[in-house]
């Protein structure tokens, strides 16, 4: 029961902050609301027993790329758009789209019966930090090594594109 | 017990909404910041599903997928820096040099 109203809890905070981080005319109340996202995410994680991933979610995505953006809105002075029109003109369409979407996908999911919640010995203690780790360094050694090389080309990418051309 | 079908459903409420904001917002700084919706809307998928499960399979697939958002991250943020410096606008429907 208690599990059931914090998940609600971070489930309408997470919504309710992701549209009105979509819909915001400032720039930086945007950011602001991912950033209250990312924490009632990693705190949904927490509620999935991955504690690694709640502080990896709060170390790289809160603590990084937020940041990162935070310092691109404020170099490109993205800032007030007074009189702009923030949408296209097709936006009642979209939002009715997503909408039919979401029903769409709610419908499938709720008629369905998942053989996984039929056992319920979901055991609390189980899988920690450590088995994470035994498992990422011995099953999954290559993406491993794979995705350090993509944070290589990221990291000279994005200083290669940004860098001044002296002429 | 939480049920696995509404994480599902979360998840796919979340994706939607980071659909539809990158469908409709005309600065290129929200429609990046809508797809790192969808991105963390995947992530809760495969946690949800690698607790249900008993698997760490989910969890290092998040892993990768924090990974692959963090340098996408830096560099479409690079690349948008280099538009606005080059066509001086933020707004993707006069990004149109391309039109016929």
């Amino acid at each position: 029961m208690l599990n059931q109203a914090i998940f609600f809890y971070f489930a309408v905070v997470i919504l309710v902050s992701a549209i009105l981080m979509i819909t915001r005319r400032n720039a930086i109340h945007s950011v602001l609301f991912m950033l209250l996202l990312f924490f009632h995410i990693a705190g949904l994680f927490v509620l999935l027993n991955a504690e690694f991933l709640a502080a990896v979610q709060l170390i790289v995505y809160a603590g990084a790329i937020l940041i990162l953006y935070l310092f691109v809105v404020m170099l490109l002075n993205v800032d007030k758009e007074a009189h702009v029109a923030r949408a296209n003109r097709f936006w009642p369409w979209l939002v009715a789209f997503g909408f039919v979407i979401v029903g769409e996908l709610a419908l499938l999911v709720l008629r369905g019966s998942f053989p996984a919640e039929s056992g319920k010995t979901m055991g609390l203690v189980g899988y920690g930090v450590k088995e994470l780790g035994i498992e990422l360094f011995t099953k999954y050694l290559v993406p491993f090594e794979i995705a350090s090389v993509i944070l290589l080309v990221g990291l000279v990418g994005a200083v290669m594109l940004a860098k001044k051309t002296e002429n | 017990m939480v049920p696995l079908s509404w994480y599902i459903v979360l998840s796919a409420a979340l994706f939607t909404i980071g659909v539809v904001g990158v469908l409709t917002r005309r600065n290129i700084f929200f429609i990046l910041m809508s797809i790192e919706l969808m991105l963390n809307a995947a992530n809760i998928n495969l946690v949800a599903f690698s607790h249900y499960l008993q698997s760490l399979t989910g969890q290092i697939f998040t892993i990768f997928v924090i990974t692959v958002a963090a340098a996408e991250a830096a560099v479409a943020l690079a690349i948008i820096i280099l538009l606005s410096r080059n066509r001086g606008s933020v707004y993707v429907d006069e990004f149109n040099l391309m039109k016929g």
